[in-house]
């Protein structure tokens, strides 16, 4: 199908986007990787006066250290994300579920930044953000502000990004040496998860030390399993971890829709809590 | 008939020569057609399931930029009708369907209006401007709602949703007794439910008409150029000889292209009032929407038997969903399984009865398989519950009652002349290929351990009928149509062949396969041969490719013709070599001297000779050019074994197919890579229905899964290899033995797969899971029942 015609920008610095933007209005919106936005132009169910393509910005791509983070450019794509030897070593659960989005065409024209910026509650990404405590760092007229990804995600596709700013980076705290696991629970390989689940452990002496969780369309935003974390400080042992994941459903609030049941969805939030961690601690 | 296959080229594994230019897209797909001062037509569509337009007015939508014309369905005074080629019986209700509503529409999707454009941006932008106003009216969705007193009426004049009821019964048949007096030892009654499945071929259909000089030529993505024609003229009253209709390459159809549509009728009316060619391709979106869907029906099917397994009495109750209009063969669709039920067993006493309902949704119609697939699920689903009721094996009560090898040609209880198979072979291949004890012994281990993930073996013993069909048959049946085919054979001056095909290909590999047989048939390279089909300017006559029919029925024509030929270039042969016809055999792809082989003359070398003419036999025509027309006696009947290992995961209702084997038996093979093809899409399609896809409406009649992210189609990340294996038991009713082989998989594997998991279930009292068995539907089955048993 065909958009509704629409003025097309191309900046190639982020103050020229967000000017783009600014004066775009409400009407503005921006492109990125185009895995979400493009379909909904086509199937007219967004008619925006301006699209705003960051695909010229080269500020906005790479992947490097900077002292304690690891800093991911907005339009990094999810192949580079998920191939890069960095993120493999300095954020082994931000590889993995790079690694599940959608499927090979969709990975290697989506980014990190606009997967972020869409906030859909059965996107992947957002809830590796959340789980690393990453931040947003996102550029507006006056500048830039960083904002932690649990505070970023507001709502079922709503973001605390003002109209007129985009993301520019997201930084996630180092973690080399923990060990990790998403557990995508779909029904077809490129369908969207069902539910996911995205844990990440530092064992210590033979027991989970410190342990991420969050649960990916458990909610309208991602879910941070903070009871389970708590639960698994010093687990040793399958049995301990299992009891830990019953924990998985405090505060869920999931969909019910033709791919699951709200009642399916806590469960699976249990089942796959247990597994990913089990799996992201060897056991 | 003498016809034959032999040669060095059948049977081979030859690469598809079509497949360069189908899988590049670098060919005539219709919308890759441009012709001169071609407009684009957009369509505005219903957003109600049942309403009336009380207001339309498209002139708004005639003044945006680059709008050419719009025509309400009213406007569009020439628009003829849709015609059903099949009322089944004499009293089938058949609604008026008019290919543009005019007061009232009947399901989401149906075409209200449409816009004519110099591109097609500008039609879809100007269907904005188009003022119209609806009055919703009741919806009716469910079948049986739909049948109870005081319904919602889909079509007022018809005075009810019922659009017939058709009924075979042995005894009244005489071909065997009657269900109400067959010993009942056990009686297993059932219900499932074929939910509504969508054709989703790989290209959306589109079509371009060019009514230049008062002729028309109709381009379309359609499986059915030649009986599009013949309705084409029959409804909108346009004399045939004016009408081309051309499928160019055609990507898919699986009976989804099996149609005349509202859209290549549209787009004819719309190029004929405003004089110039346009074309028509339709969205993703509107393609799920409106092409026609398949399946959806209720079956209630009670079997008694014997205890000792010995089936006596199978009675069949079909509700079938025929949406809101009757298609080409919408109400023939579940007929098609009506004497299939009965399978492979030798059942003493059937009944079925098949009622056609109508409702508020899409129309239903042929979908790969068309009524086979349904009764095979049905038969193989409930031999399976009655061997779980008897505690006996599923393939041993399955070996109780089958036809056995020797038994052939064996009348089915169904009047079926079933002239050949052996049902003992293929399911001893495939329990081989599976290793069905030892995954027996691992089922028990597992159950013992209390392993989270259980293991269940799925059995699906198919037969079908294809080679549609046998035209008294049809007349019988009362189907607007015969089912014959036409090929002519034309050998060109420099030796190559042109095959001209009546059966048009929308991805069976016609053009390979046909080239095979006839490159043996006449001895000249494979390369040497080129297959024309789909324009009825070429191939004139023809009906098409639906059933599993090209091969079964077009083959034998092919090799008729291909030795009408050879009795042609034989006179001539022997008048070159200068001996009498009778001095001559065919041997070794030439006419060879008997006695002195390498005296010999080509099909090439005739071919020349004949091409100059300067020195013919007396009274032999300078043409070697020859057709044939077949009409097949009877049906075929491929049969076979497939087997399904499933691993279910109890803590989530994942399943997880670990090992699928189909031996299929086909009759004669031309080509095993094409075979193979076709099983895999087949098995793939119909474990699709088992696991995954599910046309789903809402309360209001919207189409909730009318997208691909809502629809789910599987794809190879999500299915295990496929072993396929052949026995070859050839059919014996003509002598190229071949069976047909586009519709198996899809028959066979459905059953196989939801065998496999209810299976793994059943010690936890789970007998039957709804399709598609979703993970949250098996979770359910696994855990609301657990212990249960």
């Amino acid at each position: 199908m065909i958009p509704v015609a629409f003025e097309y920008v191309r900046p190639t610095t982020v103050a020229d986007a967000v000017s783009a933007l600014r004066s775009a209005g409400e009407d503005g919106k921006v492109l990125a990787g185009g895995q979400s936005l493009l379909p909904v132009l086509r199937l007219r169910l967004a008619a925006p006066s301006t699209v705003v393509d960051l695909g010229g910005i080269s500020a906005l791509r790479g992947i490097r250290l900077d002292g304690d983070w690891l800093v991911v450019g907005a339009t990094a794509t999810h192949a580079e994300v998920a191939s890069s030897p960095l993120v493999a070593t300095e954020s082994p659960l931000l590889a993995a579920v790079a690694r599940t989005v959608g499927d090979r065409q969709v990975r290697h024209r989506g980014t990190l930044g606009g997967s972020l910026a869409h906030a859909d509650p059965a996107g992947d990404l957002p809830a590796a953000a959340v789980a690393l405590d990453a931040t947003v760092v996102v550029a507006g007229p006056s500048g830039q502000r960083a904002i932690p990804a649990r505070e970023f995600f507001t709502d079922i596709f709503t973001t605390a990004l003002a109209q007129d700013e985009i993301v520019a980076e997201v930084r996630f705290p180092r973690t080399p040496g923990w060990t990790a696991r998403y557990e995508k629970f779909h029904r077809t390989a490129q369908a969207w998860a069902v539910l996911g689940v995205a844990a990440a452990v530092r064992r210590q002496n033979g027991s989970i030390a410190e342990a991420r969780v969050a649960l990916t369309n458990a909610g309208p935003t991602p879910v941070r399993a903070s009871g389970v974390e708590a639960a698994l400080a010093g687990a040793t042992d399958l049995a301990t971890v299992r009891a830990a994941a019953a924990h998985a459903t405090d505060g869920t609030t999931p969909p019910s829709d033709a791919s699951g049941s709200a009642e399916y969805r806590r469960h699976l939030a249990v089942v796959l809590t247990g597994r990913a961690v089990a799996a992201a601690a060897g056991l | 008939m003498t016809a034959t296959l032999a040669g060095p080229e059948v049977g081979r594994r030859r690469l598809r020569k079509e497949d360069q230019r189908l899988v590049t897209g670098q060919t005539r797909w219709t919308d890759n057609l441009t012709l001169p001062g071609m407009l684009h037509l957009a369509i505005l569509r219903s957003p109600y399931a049942h309403a009336k337009i009380t207001r339309i007015d498209v002139s708004a939508a005639r003044q945006a930029p680059n709008v050419v014309a719009a025509f309400s369905g009213a406007e569009l005074d020439n628009q003829g009708v849709l015609a059903c080629a099949w009322p089944v019986t004499e009293d089938t209700v058949l609604p008026t369907y008019l290919p543009m509503a005019v007061d009232e529409v009947r399901h989401v999707g149906e075409p209200v209006a449409v816009v004519v454009a110099r591109d097609k941006g500008s039609a879809v932008d100007a269907l904005d401007a188009i003022d119209i106003e609806y009055e919703p009216l009741p919806v009716v969705l469910d079948l049986e709602a739909a049948l109870a007193p005081g319904s919602p009426l889909v079509h007022d004049s018809a005075g009810t949703n019922k659009a017939y009821h058709w009924v075979f019964d042995s005894a009244d048949a005489g071909t065997g007794a009657s269900v109400a007096s067959a010993e009942a030892e056990v009686t297993v009654a059932r219900r499932y439910v074929q939910q509504r499945l969508i054709p989703a071929f790989m290209e959306p259909r589109s079509v371009v008409v060019d009514p230049t000089g008062g002729e028309w030529t109709m381009y379309s993505a359609t499986q059915i150029p030649h009986i599009t024609r013949f309705l084409l003229a029959a409804t909108t009253g346009t004399p045939e000889h004016k009408i081309r209709v051309v499928a160019p390459d055609v990507g898919g159809g699986f009976g989804g292209k099996l149609q005349i549509t509202p859209e290549e009728w549209i787009t004819f009316a719309v190029s004929t009032k405003v004089g110039r060619p346009v074309k028509y391709t339709e969205t993703r979106s509107e393609s799920l929407v409106s092409g026609h869907h398949g399946r959806a029906m209720i079956q209630d099917i009670t079997l008694t038997a014997k205890r000792d397994g010995t089936v006596t009495g199978l009675h069949v109750k079909l509700t079938a969903n025929m949406g809101a209009y009757m298609g080409i063969i919408t109400p023939g669709t579940p007929l098609l399984g009506a004497f299939m039920y009965n399978a492979i067993y030798k059942f003493p006493a059937y009944r079925f009865e098949c009622t056609g309902v109508f409702t508020n949704t899409t129309k239903t119609d042929a979908y790969r398989g068309a009524g086979r697939p349904e009764a095979t699920y049905a038969i193989e689903r409930i031999m399976d519950e009655l061997a779980a009721e008897l505690g006996l094996d599923p393939l041993e009560v399955r070996r109780r009652n089958w036809i056995r090898h020797e038994e052939f040609p064996c009348t089915t209880v169904a009047g079926l002349v079933y002239d050949s198979g052996n049902y003992e072979a293929a399911t001893e291949k495939a329990t081989g290929l599976l290793g069905y004890e030892a995954l027996r012994s691992e089922q028990a281990a597992r159950r013992a351990s209390g392993d989270p993930v259980q293991l269940g073996i799925g059995i699906s013993t198919y037969t079908e009928m294809c080679g549609l069909a046998p035209s008294r048959t049809l007349g019988a049946l009362r189907y607007g149509a015969g089912g014959w085919e036409s090929v002519t054979v034309r050998v060109l001056p420099t030796g190559k062949v042109e095959v001209v095909s009546g059966s048009t290909p929308h991805g069976q590999g016609h053009d390979t396969a046909w080239s095979q047989i006839v490159a043996d048939q006449l001895g000249v390279p494979f390369d040497d041969v080129i297959v024309l089909h789909g324009d009825t300017r070429i191939a004139v006559k023809g009906m098409d490719t639906y059933g599993s029919r090209s091969l079964a029925i077009g083959g034998i024509a092919m090799v008729q013709a291909a030795e009408k030929v050879r009795e042609k270039a034989k006179k001539v042969a022997a008048h070159l070599l200068e001996v009498s016809p009778n001095d001559l055999e065919w041997s070794e792809g030439a006419f060879r001297v008997k006695g002195n082989r390498d005296q010999a003359k080509t099909i090439a070398e005739v071919a020349i000779a004949v091409f100059a003419a300067h020195d013919l036999p007396e009274g032999v025509e300078p043409s070697l050019d020859s057709e044939a027309t077949f009409d097949p006696s009877t049906f075929s009947f491929p049969h076979g074994t497939h087997l399904c290992a499933a691993e279910v995961d109890t803590e989530t209702g994942r399943v997880t197919i670990r090992k699928y084997v189909a031996v299929d038996d086909i009759g004669k093979v031309i080509n095993p890579l094409i075979v193979e093809g076709q099983v895999h899409g087949g098995v793939v399609q119909g474990m699709a229905q088992a696991l995954f896809e599910d046309a789903i409406y809402d309360e209001s009649g919207n189409l909730v899964t009318g997208s691909f992210a809502d629809y789910l189609l599987p794809s190879a990340a999500d299915l295990p290899e496929i072993v396929c294996d052949r026995t070859e038991t050839p059919a014996t009713t003509h002598p190229l033995g071949v069976k047909g082989v586009g519709e198996a998989g899809t028959i066979a594997s459905t059953p196989a797969v939801v065998n496999a998991v209810v299976d793994a279930l059943r010690p936890r009292g789970v007998h039957d899971i709804p399709m598609p068995l979703t993970p949250e539907r098996v979770w359910q089955a696994a855990s609301r029942q657990e212990g249960a048993a």
